[in-house]
């Protein structure tokens, strides 16, 4: 009994040294919790170019890491947030930003969406009007209706 | 059938536009499926094309105490291939690379990135060298500049130190034939004569 009650305290005494091996080898280090919320607002918004459906703050790849140590030591050069944006857009391109810039090459992207609700809308305007017809012709619509409904 | 004329052909049009939705889906899905073939579509195209590249100053792999700028490796168009001892896919690139640099057709300078000393001087030994100079960057700093987020690639540099291509995943036979002497010919013919190394 024991003995299993040691083995239990071990288990319990290893697990949390293994976790800390799986993360990084030397955490960041912040000066304060303003430093560091600052931090993590600004890497949340960018793209690790790695490991692309993750952001700069969730990654564990060796780059992000290097990437999170360079906006920090950036950070405390006292460069704002847009500079340091500016600074990863010149080496690894727009593709770091989750919010790319509002250009002509990324209007379809922005726009895009807005475009398709339009034209559904515009689809969805049409069918009511035409249902919603004067009864002189409601008729003929009904019947033309349900032949189109039997043919579909 | 006994529609007013002019509603007929609206809605025989009408009916066509659920088939011309469900087509305009399949073309997009097919254009997607066509597009994901690409072996290396993951591959982010680097902003730094066509511009200088970035200043650096670099210890030798091979000559401790010897660092290397980016200004000495002007005058001739190089290849700059990052690796390292960690990193499967070099291997499997090591072969082409070698078969490449034997061509003597550019200087082909190797970036270990990332790395220990001991291991990379062992890599090189195991396999050969095909570098001309290997130049170290174990902090990763000077790869931030460069853009590189992964192991292999391969930059192209002309003798007036403009990034001219730059390739992401491991060099074949292919892309050095398709990709890479093309834009050294163009790279060649703008300079006016061909400098072999």
């Amino acid at each position: 009994m024991r003995a299993l009650l040691l083995a239990f305290a071990l288990m319990l005494s290893g697990a949390p040294a293994f976790a800390q091996v799986a993360t990084d080898a030397t955490p960041l280090r912040f000066a304060d919790t303003a430093e560091e919320t600052r931090f993590h607002a600004l890497v949340s918004e960018l793209r690790c170019v790695m490991c692309q459906n993750q952001s700069l703050a969730d990654s564990n790849a060796q780059i992000a890491v290097d990437l999170r140590r360079e906006v920090l030591e950036l950070m405390r050069k006292g460069k704002s947030d847009e500079e340091i944006k500016d600074f990863l857009v010149a080496r690894y391109g727009e593709f770091v930003l989750y919010r790319p810039q509002v250009e002509s090459k990324t209007w379809l992207l922005w726009f895009g969406p807005a475009l398709v609700l339009l034209a559904g809308g515009i689809i969805v305007v049409g069918a009511v009007r035409r249902r919603s017809r004067p009864s002189a012709q409601a008729d003929n619509e009904r019947t033309a209706d349900r032949n189109e409904e039997q043919e579909w | 059938m006994s529609d007013t004329p002019d509603s007929a052909p609206r809605k025989s049009t009408m009916r066509w536009i659920p088939l011309a939705i469900v087509a305009a889906l399949g073309v997009l899905l097919f254009a997607g499926v066509l597009l994901s073939r690409n072996p290396n579509r993951d591959a982010l195209p680097s902003p730094l094309i066509g511009k200088p590249a970035p200043a650096f100053r670099l210890p030798v792999l091979h000559e401790a105490g010897r660092l290397v700028t980016d200004k000495d490796l002007r005058g001739a168009p190089y290849l700059l291939n990052v690796w390292g001892s960690w990193c499967p896919a070099c291997r499997d690139e090591h072969p082409v690379l070698t078969r490449f640099a034997e061509t003597k057709r550019l200087r082909v300078i190797g970036f270990n990135w990332k790395d220990e000393h001991a291991d990379a001087l062992r890599w090189l030994e195991q396999f050969g060298n095909p570098y001309l100079m290997v130049l170290t960057d174990y902090d990763g700093k000077a790869a931030i500049d460069w853009g590189i987020y992964g192991a292999p690639e391969t930059f192209l540099v002309d003798g007036g130190g403009i990034i001219r291509w730059k390739y992401v995943g491991p060099l074949t036979d292919e892309v050095i034939a398709n990709e890479l002497l093309p834009k050294l010919a163009q790279i060649d013919s703008q300079a006016g004569e061909g400098k072999p190394l």
